[in-house]
């Protein structure tokens, strides 16, 4: 048999019809749904008369547009976003599938209580309507964000229409230094391939510095694999993983958990397996970096300066010009001379509990910058629980901090927490386009601990020095 | 769904390089439970002032443009969120191909879920169709799906690719769904399998 990487493997486990010329029917393991991308898939299966093929393997949760001040337990005022909320809370329970309501202590952004349930397990298919899907990559699985019709597809059929992507490799090898993250590693690979470089790839990330991640680091990693332009992103199941789903809600138990773990256990990619794109970087020449534009690939080490839009080529050369004027930014200008006015921690990038513990390290016994906002939004209520348990909730409201309920938040700025036209946020989460937390607004992408740095000093800044 | 055959119309330029789906559809038009009626905020971000009314400058407020339904944009068009709202936003303006030398991924997907197609071409096609397009509402483009031809206002052809699954669907007007459903059987087959050799899941 032809060696097979782990993305051939899952892929071949799953395919339930292939037509001649290659296109397959991918069976769907785990259906994740949220309220923005799902009302028109489920009001066309209601058009049609159609049930979820799988109710059992569908789990809903609302994230993008509650609201994450303590008042939303007097509801959503919004009468848009309470509309698409009670429309889930409908869906749901009309339709029999697994559901964790706003006011569930277990309700949270849809990729953290995936994993945080037991939901995502090794070896399976993920999908949902929303780009970062990719995060259950971290468990082997293989994970990708899809369209509302396709979301109605996998209501109805449980199945995917798909032709298979090409396998990319992306090596981290060697050590990360004092001060470097996850975060830095999946900013970094972005920086070198550009956002469109994984397009038609399914990355797998390998090598020592991904297998010292912990599943928080690893699912950061997987989380961005979008954003470099991949349909998805894995890293192999190994005793982390294991030991990271053991016991949770939903995973296998007893006979069943050895079972599963016998195929796990088989989950990685042949010696001599093929790929069609390998990338490698030294962990060791990874920095601390923050994007400077408009686009994820827009990557920098914190210790650089605003690039002039002629070092760039072709359409870059526009496109940098247009997002540095966005930002208010001069070329030349040290990154960090850069001021901000707001920090927003939080997002399905960044908003595990190492996340948390990562950033309150950095504040704890220090205060937030005079006259700026910062907010951290846990990204599930169980999260918030375990921040609160462990003493981090008090290092941040201390330090000045807003301790918010959990959810997508000023990642999208579909809820309350927007920024101001011409209003700079040090951000955890995955995007920094034009307009991507409010109208106007200009996002800086970095780490938890950078963003808690940035919140200190009140611009942007390198972490080591506040080590 | 609608057949797609041809489409001959005026083309739009808009050579800005990773074009997202924030920018094609910001969030705050995303809380709508309904497909249409997106048109009108298609670009929203670009196409108006932030105290409201239209930018003359931008590309689909300048009168050659207003009847735009072949859009020439730079590479990586459709980058960022997974949201159908995009396609539908461009679908509901009236345009009917996107045409780039790279598109995202679950974009690609989405837009022939809703009759418009997307089309991949080299750089220096690419280039000429740009040209085209800048020429206005006089000069109009055409795209023709069965021969997998664009024709530009000068009458040069440019070849190109699509996925025969695909091109069938879109020129028969097909629902995937149904589609699916014919092969039922294959599924509840694979069901059978799959709860004995991975019960756990």
């Amino acid at each position: 048999m032809s060696p097979k990487t782990l993305y051939d493997k899952i892929w071949d486990a799953h395919v339930a019809h292939e037509a001649d010329d290659g296109t397959c029917l991918l069976y769907i393991d785990r259906h994740l749904v949220h309220e923005v991308t799902s009302p028109q898939a489920f009001e066309g299966l209601r058009m049609a008369g159609r049930p979820v093929r799988a109710p059992e393997k569908t789990i809903a949760v609302p994230d993008h547009n509650v609201p994450t001040t303590a008042d939303r337990v007097n509801g959503i005022e919004n009468p848009e976003s309470r509309i698409q909320v009670e429309a889930l809370d409908k869906n749901a329970k009309d339709f029999g599938i697994h559901y964790y309501p706003v006011h569930d202590v277990r309700q949270g952004i849809v990729h953290i209580v995936g994993p945080e349930q037991g939901w995502t397990l090794p070896g399976m298919t993920v999908v949902c309507g929303d780009s970062h899907t990719a995060t259950h990559g971290a468990f082997g699985a293989l994970a990708h964000g899809i369209g509302t019709s396709e979301v109605e597809h996998v209501l109805a059929t449980q199945t995917l229409i798909q032709k298979k992507s090409k396998n990319m490799k992306v090596e981290i090898t060697g050590k990360l230094q004092p001060g470097v993250t996850a975060k830095d590693i999946t900013l970094a690979v972005i920086g070198e391939t550009g956002t469109a470089g994984g397009t038609g790839y399914v990355i797998e990330y390998c090598g020592e510095a991904i297998r010292d991640l912990s599943m928080e680091g690893r699912m950061t990693v997987c989380n961005m694999a979008i954003e470099g332009g991949a349909r998805a992103g894995l890293i192999a199941p190994d005793e982390t993983t294991y030991g990271y789903v053991k016991g949770r809600p939903h995973a296998p138990k007893g006979a069943q958990w050895e079972a599963a773990l016998n195929w796990w256990k088989t989950l990685y990619t042949d010696d001599d397996a093929h790929f069609d794109k390998v990338i490698t970087l030294r962990g060791e020449d990874i920095a601390p970096v923050v994007t400077w534009g408009t686009s994820p690939e827009d990557v920098l080490p914190i210790t650089a300066t605003v690039p002039h839009p002629e070092d760039f080529e072709g359409g870059k050369v526009d496109a940098a010009r247009r997002s540095i004027e966005y930002m208010g930014l001069e070329a030349g200008q040290k990154l960090s001379d850069v001021e901000v006015d707001t920090v927003f921690i939080g997002s399905c990038t960044n908003g595990r509990i190492e996340d948390l513990r990562a950033a309150a390290e950095i504040l704890k016994g220090k205060k937030v910058k005079d006259g700026m906002r910062a907010m951290v939004v846990p990204g599930s209520g169980l999260v918030r629980a375990q921040a609160e348990e462990e003493g981090l909730a008090e290092i941040f409201k201390e330090a000045g901090f807003e301790w918010r309920l959990a959810g997508c938040s000023m990642c999208l700025a579909m809820n309350p927490d927007q920024l101001q036209p011409g209003e700079r946020c040090a951000a955890t989460s995955n995007r920094n386009f034009e307009g991507r937390q409010g109208r106007g607004g200009r996002t800086h992408l970095l780490s938890p601990a950078m963003a808690a740095a940035a919140a200190i000093t009140g611009r942007l800044t390198d972490v080591r020095e506040l080590m | 769904m609608e057949k797609f055959e041809k489409v001959h119309g005026v083309a739009a330029p808009m050579p800005l390089i990773n074009i997202d789906t924030d920018m094609i559809i910001p969030k705050v038009h995303l809380k709508t439970i309904k497909r249409s009626g997106l048109g009108v905020v298609l670009f929203d971000e670009m196409r108006y002032h932030d105290h409201g009314g239209e930018n003359e400058e931008f590309v689909l407020n300048k009168p050659a443009y207003r009847a735009t339904e072949i859009l020439v944009a730079g590479d990586n068009f459709g980058c960022g969120s997974s949201r159908e709202h995009a396609p539908w936003a461009i679908k509901d303006f009236g345009i009917k191909v996107v045409i780039s030398t790279s598109f995202a991924d679950i974009f690609f997907n989405n837009c022939f879920k809703n009759g418009i197609l997307p089309i991949v071409v080299e750089e220096e096609h690419h280039a000429v169709l740009m040209e085209d397009a800048h020429k206005g509402e006089n000069a109009r483009m055409t795209v023709h799906l069965e021969d997998q031809q664009i024709t530009t206002s000068d009458g040069v052809v440019i070849a190109f690719e699509v996925d025969p699954h695909r091109k069938h669907c879109l020129l028969n007007g097909l629902d995937d769904i149904g589609l699916t459903m014919e092969k039922d059987h294959h599924i509840d087959k694979f069901e059978d399998h799959a709860s004995q050799a991975r019960p756990w899941v």
